[in-house]
């Protein structure tokens, strides 16, 4: 089946072009079709954007084992409806994504439903307990890209440092959710001005930092691959600035929540605020949209956490933590081209390109020939109220519902099919 | 009427005509509390339940007797923060009091924002009498009405406020009230119990206890929890004593006449030593008589109140 997208701005890493994109099948057999190329069917892009399908590196979709909250079904509507085509789903499931065949059982499951790629990241350790190393070459070969104990970050440098050694023999590398424990202690939300005027208690950037030094250490002991997961504090992306002018193999990526709301969310106490690594200060948002303006943050992800409503609906302290994420990247995203802080090209090589590097997929991340036909159009202009009707997750738990975005998908197309389309009424 | 608000949740919030009415309505209740017969009937066949998660006798104790000295029905409920995590929800506790048509929530919780949430949920009046490490909106009156009655006045006052900062609703109140009224406040503790950002308090924070008490009019300690807040922040209660506690060699330091209070229960030797305690400049029993009357204020406003408040009204 062939598939004729006209009147697209073709946006890729290094330029944008108008044209028209002739599928074949899956892949993408033309980005300079006649707008009368012969097709089955044709869709006018009214010169919105085409950009490569999102690639969100960092999800929970909480399948197996916690599927009230979301699964992979669910979860990948959410994602098409974002513009997404592919994830990374983390490890932290029920039981805990530390062998081939929880791997495999993702895998399936989206390929079975069709509206995405899911690439999961595998446990770093086994149950993530930060003891003993996964079987990571037997993971890989199932499909696992990365590895990660998010959420539950290895306490043991030694353990650290042999994950990652071990990750890269096998060609893959190692996911570091930066947060000492101990310094972090009870802390519900940023330890700054608003933890002193509300009474949460505080979780210090430093308790990032400490490990992000650590760990880009490690990267510097061993040669591996560390990517450091939703940098939150200006100094840790000092610290990756470092790493980098140095040469160490560390890379880095941040949430749309951190580059966009601060501390002062939590002045009302709304426990869909509530994240780790929490909302920081002013001058931290600030570094965040310097760092995506200079090219030092090398993606967007979403950290995409789903909870249930009457787990997010409890006493601050008590409440998870996360917010969903995956329908939100988008407009959030779109919001630094219209300020002017990043242009197209560097929305696809944040939400797309530098991902599909990352992960070694080279069938995507750009719209060419012979690449896989993932595409978003996109439609920077569009306004709407972000609800219940249009959010496809099981969870409602995001500080954007209710609110007015700008941007969105208008198609999502994957492998050639269309996966998604914007309800315009 | 100068009070509109459904719920008395803190001192952040407020105007100082809010918080100015608070007090000259407490101030009229003292006299009740004197009478022979200390009873009126303003708030009769109103309920009043005193929703206590956290542990507390002499606060509940007062908020008892208020109820009781203004004719409500005042009832006690006692449930441990915890056991809302195993089984009924917080929410659903609330709206189960509430069911039962009563008239004012007195919450107490160990966690910061619990009570404005309750507030949120329910119809009924809520006094926050302490949450988490936030607000104890009640305490911070009864400290300004013991504070006026004794200085005559509370604009240009230097008050000292010495302990655990950081771990510490009565401060927090305090610094949220009197600054707003015009009180001078300086702030010290140990290093480890000040917040990091406590320019936010828009106080001066002091370097050593000397400094603290240097010319004040007003010294209030609090009180030292040191099973609560875990042993990493002062090394005992020996060395807190020495560097932090309040002896008459420093309070020779301060005003002549000067006023020394403390929320309680005192740690008699800790923060306080005993021949300060008892002395002439104590108002530590002021204090709790006037926490009566701070809470009758807080009942009777809510309680005779028609406005319905609610959510938008009150928010921040």
């Amino acid at each position: 089946m062939k598939t004729l997208l006209k009147n697209c701005k073709i946006v890729n890493h290094d330029k944008v072009t108008e044209g028209n994109i002739l599928i074949d099948g899956e892949f993408i057999a033309s980005v300079t079709a006649s707008a009368d190329e012969k097709a089955d069917k044709v869709i006018d892009c009214k010169g919105k954007y085409a950009v490569p399908g999102l690639i969100d590196l960092h999800v929970h979709f909480r399948d197996p084992g916690l599927e009230y909250k979301e699964d992979i079904t669910s979860g990948g509507k959410a994602a098409v409806a974002g513009g997404v085509t592919a994830v990374c789903p983390m490890a932290n499931t029920k039981p805990v994504n530390d062998n081939r065949i929880i791997t495999e059982y993702m895998i399936k499951k989206a390929q079975a439903d069709g509206l995405i790629d899911l690439f999961p990241i595998g446990a770093m350790t086994k149950g993530m307990e930060g003891e003993e190393l996964t079987e990571m070459g037997d993971m890989t070969e199932g499909g696992a890209i990365g590895f990660s104990d998010d959420g539950k970050p290895v306490c043991s440098a030694e353990v650290f440092r042999r994950a990652a050694e071990y990750a890269s023999q096998f060609g893959s590398f190692v996911i570091s959710h930066a947060e000492d424990k101990s310094l972090a202690g009870a802390g519900v939300i940023h330890e700054g001005e608003v933890s002193a005027i509300t009474g949460l208690k505080g979780i210090p950037s430093e308790c990032e930092e400490v490990m992000v030094a650590r760990d880009i250490l490690m990267s510097k002991l061993t040669g591996a691959h560390v990517h450091i997961c939703h940098i939150s504090s200006k100094g840790t992306l000092d610290l990756i600035k470092w790493a980098k002018s140095m040469g160490y193999n560390v890379t880095c990526e941040v949430t749309p929540h951190h580059f966009t709301l601060t501390e002062k969310e939590l002045l009302s106490y709304d426990t869909n605020c509530k994240m780790n690594p929490p909302l920081r200060a002013q001058e931290d948002v600030d570094a965040m949209i310097e760092g995506l303006r200079n090219g030092d943050i090398d993606c967007i992800v979403t950290d995409h956490a789903p909870h249930h409503p009457d787990e997010k609906a409890q006493e601050f302290d008590l409440a998870p933590f996360g917010m969903t994420g995956i329908q939100t990247m988008l407009p959030l995203s779109l919001a630094l081209v219209e300020k002017g802080v990043i242009d197209m090209p560097a929305f696809v090589r944040l939400t797309s390109y530098n991902p599909a590097k990352l992960i070694k997929k080279t069938d995507r991340g750009e719209i060419a020939v012979g690449k896989l036909a993932d595409i978003a159009i996109v439609d920077a202009e569009l306004e709407y109220v972000f609800d219940n009707k249009l959010n496809k997750s099981k969870s409602v738990n995001t500080p954007y519902m209710g609110k007015k975005l700008k941007g969105a998908a208008l198609y999502t197309i994957k492998s050639g099919r269309v996966v998604f389309e914007f309800p315009m009424n | 009427m100068a009070y509109k608000r459904k719920d008395l949740l803190g001192m952040k919030d407020l105007t100082k005509e809010e918080i100015l009415y608070l007090l000259e309505t407490a101030q009229k209740f003292t006299e009740i509390n004197e009478r022979d017969v200390k009873k009126v009937p303003t708030l009769k066949g109103k309920t009043v339940i005193n929703l206590f998660f956290e542990p507390s006798t002499r606060t509940r104790t007062s908020f008892e007797i208020a109820g009781k000295r203004l004719s409500a029905d005042t009832i006690n409920f006692t449930a441990s923060a915890s056991s809302t995590t195993k089984g009924e929800t917080l929410i659903d506790t609330v709206k189960n009091m509430e069911a039962m048509k009563s008239d004012i929530f007195v919450v107490r919780h160990s966690y910061s924002g619990a009570v404005k949430y309750i507030a949120e949920h329910t119809d009924a009046k809520v006094v926050n009498a302490g949450d988490g490490l936030n607000e104890h909106p009640t305490q911070a009156l009864l400290d300004m009405l013991t504070i006026r009655q004794s200085k005559g006045r509370l604009e240009g006052l230097e008050v000292a406020i010495i302990g655990d900062i950081t771990h510490s609703r009565v401060a927090r109140s305090d610094v949220w009230a009197m600054t707003k009224l015009g009180v001078n406040v300086r702030l010290f503790g140990p290093t480890t119990m000040i917040p990091k950002h406590s320019e936010v308090f828009g106080c001066r924070v002091c370097k050593s206890m000397n400094e603290a008490v240097d010319g004040a009019d007003v010294i209030i300690m609090l009180r030292i929890q040191r099973e609560r807040q875990g042993k990493l922040l002062i090394p005992s209660t020996k060395e807190y004593a020495k560097y932090f506690g309040l002896t008459k060699d420093k309070l020779a330091l301060a005003k002549p006449d000067a006023l020394v209070m403390h929320p309680g229960p005192i740690n008699r030797g800790v923060e306080l030593m005993s021949n300060v305690a008892d002395s002439d400049n104590s108002g530590v029993l002021k204090q709790v008589t006037n926490g009566v009357a701070v809470r009758m204020a807080a009942l009777y406003i809510l309680g005779i109140g028609n406005n319905k408040g609610g959510i938008d009204e009150n928010a921040s």
